[in-house]
This record gives structure tokens, sequence and C-alpha cells, in this order.
């Protein structure tokens, strides 16, 4: 990118400078400069900082122009000057209609998509009314047993108009029937319905531990449904392959790049493998990165991930299609790195994360709220995160141009350590014999608690400042936010809702169709479509779940997974 | 050699995630304690269950999806049933502080909130465990 | 009040724990209650599973369990994990495979630390077993720390020896081998459907005929398991039986367990003499003067040894 001269002469000054510079530098008080990872930053970035390996071609092969491979600069041609990145608030909580009131809410208030979470049962496939179930219905998100709670959460917002997002894994195939018996309910044709699933399996052994079944049917399950969804879905986001909860856990910012990398790739190799065809399913493929706080260390992350992803599926994976080739992601705030202590600060937090996902090239984003180290967010808490992004959109000047931050000796730098770093940890996955593999011996979840103590001790030890935590506290501090308390009552509504349900629905295609699941699960047609076959017939999430547990058994976490960590 | 503690950790519920009591794991190791990690969606039963057979002076609960004031009680009475009621239990997880006062009321021992140094449930343990007296005789 | 004795006898769980706990930490009386508790040993059957880490030794001592529980057997685990040496402290992790046990009293878990010692087990794994065993278990399971060398204690505690292979240990198996092929009554290659394992199958047959072991004649089955998913795990457990019944019969058993009484006599000795050693010689000896002539050049380590132990031996 640089002339050969150039390069000599600056070295030259730069060998000058240093010694120049070295007065100064006894008189730092910061023992260490490193990232919120533990990676350690140069003083100084230029131009000698990353053409050592590049020469002439480097532009073109490691930046070029956005929406043209290899995509460093972002996957559409204009970004944010032709169409905003989506402002997704997560919500749920309660019941189906407490959820729905949110909802309409949020669309009032200029969202432009919906994002669902629901309760623990629902995700673990344990019905409103099940003993496990007690004391966490309605809890985390909102509580969904049967197509009539997605009636329900769905009143009065018309599925052809608004995309839906819908953040749940063991029982995403669930979920989304409910939502497809839906549109079939609102007249919407199964070809207008637009939205994601997250349906990310892997990252649930790796780290997030919502599993219900072993590693091999999971994965069909989630191939079956991208089978379907290409034939009759066709705008549906099928999987939205995530590292959110893999760096919530503890992860650095490299490992969430590399292992939500892998997971990908070995979604990728299984639709491969059952006989799909990468360019029919890769353009649904999204992914979902955290934005935690170290500012250009996550730029740089999500810039590094779009380089990475185009070349592989163009070289290893053969796609044709352009399409196939653009990891487009949504970002989450990251939830760990708020505090309980001063939560207004968590105010500011949220807006320098946020702005690190727009800067790397989001197509959405949710913001946190700042109370939710407390409880589930109070109405003007998200309020607040919302407003948050839009001030980013709409004040900051920050999406006025496509990758501002492209040509910085320092970002670019960091994007191509992160990238190196990712190969590495992709070869040693490899060596592992694969992401199954290296889940059941307990690799990736020994990596990520290695990562997580590290990052506390550094805190307690006071290498690492956290305001309100271990510096700049508030003695006799007192809590001046409203905290959202979810009453019990909704858990005794949605058992009773549940059981009526169940009281009132015509038995026998309830028993056809989870026979009918039953078989399919045993042998090898597509299970989504016996799933949709169940949700049209009013059978709960548990019931299909309990069938499948008989099947395909359950799954436990390995005593590897929590040795030498 | 002063008395080595046992300490049982568990994840009652259906929440998965286990950052903190991982950390509270390696923390508790690092300060030389015996530390039986049990794992996921473990029930009452099976954590004091757990809890007798690993004879521990303490177990260590972690709960963040807001099923606190369902769990904790069960525990304690679990423990009761099974006159296991002198095992220390104390817990952390995102728990807003009326409830943290009602759990410490009903003899839960203490609960962590976010933001506490994994230094302070190391000492409290120590302390706790230390004046705790068995009244037993051997033979 | 009743004593913990009295309700171990009455087969009181709790009372189980606190006797275990306290051959573990040798609080005072332990000798004595242990020489209660080993009249009523010697019925329980001691089965020892060892290999290398990720082998799926917990997942296999969890099934083994299940099929033991299935004919009626009352089943005791001992499962050893390693103390930190820097700490003193330990990380407990086996208890997470265990979660499908019965707990209806059939089947009673304890983890261990090592507590520095080395040889695979902790020091009190062989009289845990002998609690165990008193208080009325059929079946002792054994799982060894699992750090990658070959962990011989487990010969001195064990009647079966189960080594725990997989298709991916082959490296270990070049380092380990000559050990692993003394110790295995039974081998398990266990994640059998992975690449690797029938090579690694051949290697230990060859290996193993070029054994001797005097006086037996057990030809060492070699069992593929898929523990993970279930499979075949019935067939490690009918050949656990076979190697029990041919043990019993042949008269290897015996001699097997006299053996196991003459170390564990002893290893007694020598932990009495080592306390004994340690707790009125050397830690009233000040060496320092002692190292200061030695550094010196007026004495040296050897010399000092001697007149150390004359010293001691005149009490």
């Amino acid at each position: 990118m640089f002339a050969r001269d150039f390069l000599k002469s600056l070295k030259e000054r730069l060998s000058r400078w240093d010694k120049t510079a070295a007065g100064t530098r006894s008189r730092r008080s910061m023992p260490r400069f490193f990232t919120v990872s533990g990676r350690d930053i140069d003083e100084l970035y230029t131009p000698a900082s990353i053409t050592d390996k590049g020469g002439e071609d480097y532009y073109f092969e490691h930046i070029g122009l956005p929406g043209e491979y290899p995509y460093t600069r972002g996957v559409h041609h204009t970004m944010y000057r032709t169409r905003l990145w989506t402002m997704r608030q997560f919500a749920g909580m309660g019941t189906p209609r407490q959820t729905n009131e949110r909802f309409k809410y949020l669309l009032e208030q200029g969202g432009t998509g919906l994002s669902t979470a629901f309760d623990l049962p629902t995700l673990m496939g344990y019905d409103s009314d099940h003993a496990r179930s007690l004391g966490e219905v309605g809890k985390c998100g909102v509580a969904i047993d049967t197509l009539a709670d997605m009636e329900i959460l769905f009143d009065g917002i018309d599925l052809s108009k608004v995309s839906v997002s819908m953040t749940i894994n063991s029982t995403a195939s669930m979920a989304l029937a409910f939502l497809l018996g839906v549109a079939e309910k609102q007249g919407v044709p199964f070809e207008q319905v637009r939205g994601t699933l997250q349906n990310d399996i892997l990252k649930e052994y790796i780290a997030q531990k919502e599993f219900i079944f072993p590693p091999t049917p999971s994965i069909r399950l989630i191939t079956d449904l991208m089978d379907f969804c290409t034939r009759q879905v066709p705008q549906w986001n099928t999987i939205s392959i995530s590292g959110y909860h893999i760096r919530e856990a503890g992860a650095t910012a490299a490992q969430e790049l590399a292992y939500t990398l892998a997971d990908g790739f070995c979604y990728i190799e299984s639709a491969i493998a059952a006989g799909q065809n990468v360019d029919d399913f890769a353009p649904r493929l999204s992914f979902f990165f955290n934005a935690h706080s170290d500012f250009f260390e996550e730029i740089a992350k999500y810039r590094a991930a779009r380089r990475i992803y185009a070349k592989r599926m163009k070289n290893k994976y053969g796609a044709k299609d352009p399409r196939s080739w653009l990891l487009r992601f949504h970002t989450q705030t990251a939830g760990c790195s708020l505090t309980a202590q001063q939560p207004e600060n968590n105010i500011v937090r949220v807006a320098l994360q946020g702005l690190s996902g727009v800067l790397g090239g989001t197509q959405s984003l949710h913001t946190n709220s700042m109370d939710e180290t407390l409880a589930l967010p109070s109405e003007k808490a998200v309020l607040i995160a919302l407003r948050t992004q839009q001030i980013i959109a709409y004040e900051s000047g920050v999406a006025n141009t496509i990758d501002p931050l492209a040509g910085s000796y320092f970002v670019e730098s960091l994007t191509d350590k992160m990238e190196e770093e990712a190969e590495a940890i992709f070869e040693e996955i490899d060596r592992r014999g694969g992401v199954v593999a290296a889940i059941e011996e307990g690799y990736f979840q020994t990596e990520i608690a290695r990562s997580a103590y590290r990052y506390q001790q550094e805190i307690e030890k006071g290498e690492r400042k956290v305001v309100g935590i271990n510096d700049f506290i508030l003695d006799d501090e007192k809590l001046e936010i409203p905290v959202l308390k979810i009453e019990r009552q909704i858990e005794i509504d949605q058992v009773d809702f549940v059981k009526k349900i169940k009281g009132e629905r015509d038995p026998g295609p309830v028993q056809t169709s989870l026979e009918n699941l039953r078989q399919v699960a045993r042998g090898d047609g597509n299970t989504f479509e016996a799933i949709l076959e169940c949700a049209r017939a009013y059978v709960s999430v548990g019931e299909m779940c309990d069938t499948l547990r008989e099947v395909w058994g359950e799954w436990t976490e390995s005593a590897g997974a929590m040795r030498a960590s | 050699m002063t008395k080595k503690i046992r300490v049982l950790l568990a994840k009652p519920g259906l929440d998965g995630h286990d950052r903190g009591i991982k950390v509270i794991a390696s923390a508790f190791r690092d300060a030389g304690m015996e530390v039986i990690y049990t794992g996921l969606r473990q029930t009452p039963p099976m954590i004091v269950e757990a809890a007798i057979q690993e004879d521990v002076d303490a177990v260590g609960i972690s709960i963040l999806s807001g099923a606190h004031m369902t769990l904790f009680p069960a525990i304690l009475d679990e423990m009761k049933k099974r006159g296991a009621d002198d095992i220390l239990l104390f817990g952390g997880g995102i728990i807003p502080d009326e409830d943290k006062d009602e759990l410490e009321k009903m003899g839960v021992a203490k609960i962590f909130t976010p933001g506490a140094p994994t230094e302070d449930a190391i000492e409290f343990l120590r302390k706790a465990v230390t004046e705790r007296k068995r009244d037993e005789k051997l033979m | 009040m009743a004593t913990v004795l009295d309700r171990f006898m009455e087969g009181d769980v709790r009372a189980l724990s606190r006797v275990v706990s306290v051959v573990e930490n040798r609080t005072d009386g332990y000798r004595e209650i242990l020489a209660k508790l080993y009249e009523k040993s010697g019925q329980s059957l001691r089965i020892g599973i060892t290999g290398p880490p990720g082998a799926g030794k917990s997942t296999l001592v969890n099934s083994l369990a299940r099929q033991f529980v299935a004919d009626g057997k009352r089943v005791g685990i001992v499962a050893v994990d390693p103390t930190s040496p820097f700490t003193g402290g330990a990380l407990l992790g086996d208890r997470v495979r265990m979660e499908e046990l019965p707990t209806d009293g059939t089947v009673y878990f304890r983890s261990m630390a090592t507590r520095g010692a080395s040889g695979g087990l902790a020091a009190a794994t062989d009289n845990v077993c002998i609690v165990y065993d008193a208080f009325g278990f059929d079946i002792t399971l054994i799982e060894t720390v699992g750090v990658g060398q070959v962990e011989l204690d487990i010969i001195d505690t064990c009647d079966s020896v189960v080594v725990v292979l997989v298709p991916e240990s082959g490296d270990a198996v070049q380092t380990m081998k000559a050990g692993l092929i003394e110790i295995a009554d039974l081998f398990c290659i266990n994640k059998s459907d992975r690449p690797g394992a029938e090579r690694i199958a051949a290697e230990l047959k060859h290996s193993l005929e070029v054994r001797h072991r005097s006086d037996d004649t057990w030809t060492t089955p070699i069992v593929p398991t898929e523990a993970l998913n279930n499979k075949n795990v019935d067939r490690l457990y009918e050949s656990i039986l076979a190697h029990f019944e041919y043990a019993k019969s042949s008269g290897v058993l015996q001699k097997h367990r006299r053996e196991q009484i003459r170390r564990k006599v002893r290893s007694i000795m020598r932990t009495r003499f080592q306390r004994e050693l340690d707790a009125r010689f050397l830690s009233e000896l000040n060496l320092d003067e002692i190292i200061d002539d030695i550094c010196d050049g007026k004495s040296n380590p050897f010399d000092v040894g001697d007149r150390l132990y004359d010293k001691f031996c005149r009490g």
C-alpha cells in the first residue's frame, strides 16, 4: 500500500521518535495498556503496522470497498446512507398479553423490528404447569406453551408488515411453527413472513447451556428447519449464529469471533452433508455479536468477521452467489459489562458499545437498559436505551459516511490481528476433531471459564479499573431508579391458561401429530414439518419435547467442562 | 493442619448462565478449599442429597433467572426435612435488595449480588465455617 | 445421643458421610473406627476405572452404576480429582455427570481430592472403600484422577481394573504402554465410533499377547463402548462380572487380596513412622545450623543423615 522508500524513511523517523518519547515514558502511572480481552496494545500505530505482510495488493485483498469482496468495509455498497440499522429491542416478560403490550409500545416509539425473549421453561421445553417450571414462568421472558399463546403475543400486529426476531434455540422449531400458525390465522402467506430465529444450539453447549438433546439430533432439527424455510419461508433468517452468549460467559473478543464462526462453519458443513446446496441456504444465515466495552477491539472484531467469513465461504465451501459470502449481523451491547452499582452509568457504557457496533457496520442493534443487572428492564429504562440508538443515528454524524475508521493504522492492524488469532483457534478446533468433539471434551467451556476467571482476577487485583466496582465507588449508595417486579399471579394465570387449552383442544389430532413426530424423529423425515403439524393441533412445547426426549435422550454437560479452569 | 473447607456449588432451576458460579469455584479452589461442582439444573432434593453425601460445610447456589424466591426456600425446606439444616446455605445472583433481606431472614446465611468481589465470599465462608461447631460423638 | 458410629451401623447416610470425612481428615479416633469397620468388610467388589483425561471415565462410571443398581446392587462411588499443589484447593467436578443416578440410597457418591498423593488416588481412598464395604455397598466404583500417567495405586485398592482409552489416546498409550498393560484387567475403548478405534485395539491386542502376569490365565478383553450413547456398556459390565468370577474361582482374587493386605500393613507402618518422625523429631529440629555447616564445607548431608537417624532411634 505504501512505497518501499517511504516505509524505510518512516522506520528511521520512528526510531528517532522512540528515543525522544522514552524520556516521558517513566512518568506513566498505568502499568499495562491492554484491552478488555487482555490484549496488549502498542503505544503507536503507523503505516508500518499494517504493511509488513500485505504488499501492493493489501488494500484490495484485505480491505476493499463496501459491498465488495472481502467485505471488510461492510456488506452493502452504501450502508447507512441508504438504510440505517434496524433498532431492534429485545423484549418479553410475563404473559403473552403483557409482552404484546410492550411490543406495541416499542413500535409506537419508533422501534423498527420486534425481538422476543422467552422464559426459561419455554426455552427448556417444559410447559408452564411442569414441576420444573415452578417459579420460572414469565420471569426472564414471555411464557409460550401453545399456539394459543402466540396468537395473543401477536394480536393486532400484522406479520406481513413487521419483522420478528425470536431468541430461542433448543425449542426454536416449535416457536417458528407457532409463528407460522399465527400467520396462517392472519391470512399472511409464508413467503411474506420475515424475521430471524436464533436457533443456534452449538453456542448453548459452549456457553449459555440451555440445551435439551444431544448435539447430533439438535443439529438435525436445525438443518430440517433450514430445508423447510428454503422451500417455503424464503424471507426467514433461519439461524442467527451467536457469539453474544459466548462473550457473556467470559470469552475474549478473539474467542467470541473464532468460536462463533467455527459454529457457523459447522452448520454449513452439516447442511452440505445433508445434501443441501450452499447457495440455497447460506444467504439466509446471519450472525449475532456482542458489543463489549473495548471500543476499537470490538470494531476490529466485526470487520475481521466479515473478511474471514467471505474468504471461507468463497474458497472453502465454494459458494458462487455473492450473497452467500456476506456476513450480516445483529449486535447487542454487553450485559456482563453493566454494573449494579451506580446503574445510571450504564447508559454511558451502552452508548459507547452501541457506537462500536455501528462503526463496525452492524445490520441491527439492541441497546441494553441500565437496570438489567437488577431485574428485567422497566419501561423508562427501555426507552432511554432506544433513544441512545436514535442519538447515535441522527445526532452523532457517524452514519454519514461508510466505515469511517477504515485506514486507521490501529484499527486495520487490530483487524489483522483478530483474523490471525481466529485462524489459530480454528486450527486448534480442527486438531480436536471439530466443534462437536471439542464440545464433548469441554474444550470451549474450559477456555471460556479460564478467560472469565482471569478477567475477574484483573479487577480484584486492581489491574483493571471498573467504575463503581473497584474505583470511583460511592459509599452508602442508594438505588434511585425503579425496578420491575414480575408478580407471582402471572405464573398462576399462565398455568391455568395452558391447562384450559389442553382441556379444550381436540385430542385426536394431538395424538396423531405427536405419534407422527415420534416416527419422524426415529426415522429421517423432516422434523420441522412434523412439528408444524403438532403446532396446528395446539400440542404444547413440553409435549413435543417430551416425545423427542424419549427418542433422542437428554444431554448433560461433561465433567471435563469443569476441569482445569 | 487446619480443617479443609468443603463447599458444594450448584445451579438450581432452569437457568444455564454459569459464568459467575465457575468464577467463584475457581476462586474458592485458589483459596485452598475443596469445591464440589454439581452442574446445572439441580433440583432442591438433588442439591441437598449431594450436600449430605459430600459432607460439605456449605452450599452455594447461583440464580440469575429471577426464580430465587421459589428456589432458596425450597432448598431450605429440603435441608430441614433431611436433617441437614446445619449446613450453611449462601448464594448469589440478580436479587433485588428487598428479596435479599427476606431470604436472609428465612435462613439463607448470605446473598452476594453482582459486582461483589470473590474475596468477600471467601472471607465470609472462612469465618462462618470456623464459627460453626459440630456437636457429635464419634463412637 | 446416638454416636456417629451407632447411626452408621443403622444405615444413616449422614453418619456414613461423617465417617468418610473422619477417615479422610484422619480426625482423632479414625483408626479405632476403621479397626471396627474392618471386621464388617470384605464383601464389596471393588472396581477401578482409570485412563487419560477426556476418555469418558465419569460417564462410564455413571452407566456402570446404573447397571449394577438395575441388578439390585447397592453402589458406592469414589471419584478422585487433583489437589492443586500450590494452593491446596481442588475443583471436584465429577458429580456433573452423575445427575441421573437414583437418590433413594442405592447409590452413594463421594468426591475426593488427592491432597498430595501422587498415585492416582487420594491417600485415604483405600480406607474409604473399607467404610463403604462396612456400610453394605455391594459394589465400589473408584474413578482415578486421570491426568495421563499410569496410576498404580489402583492395584492396591481394587479387585478389577478397567483402563479406559479413546481412539485419540494413541500417543498416550505409547508412553504409558508398559504400565497400562500391567494394571489392566479389562480395556475399554470408549468413543469407539471415532476413527482410530480399531487401530488402537489392534495395538493393545498385540501388546497383551507378549504380556506376562504370573499364575494368571485371564485373557484381558478389549471392549469398545460409546458411553455417551450408552452403547455396549452392557458388554463391559458382563466382562467385569466375568473377570470377577474368574478371579474368584481361580484363586487369583484371594491371592491378590492377600498381597493387598501385605502392602496395606506396610503402608500403615510407613505412614505412622513418617508421622512420628515429622511430629516428634523433624518439627523440633533446627536444621539451620546443620545446613550452615554443610554450606561451609564442614559436613555433608550423608553423615548428617546418619547421625540424625541414630539420634532418632535412641528416642
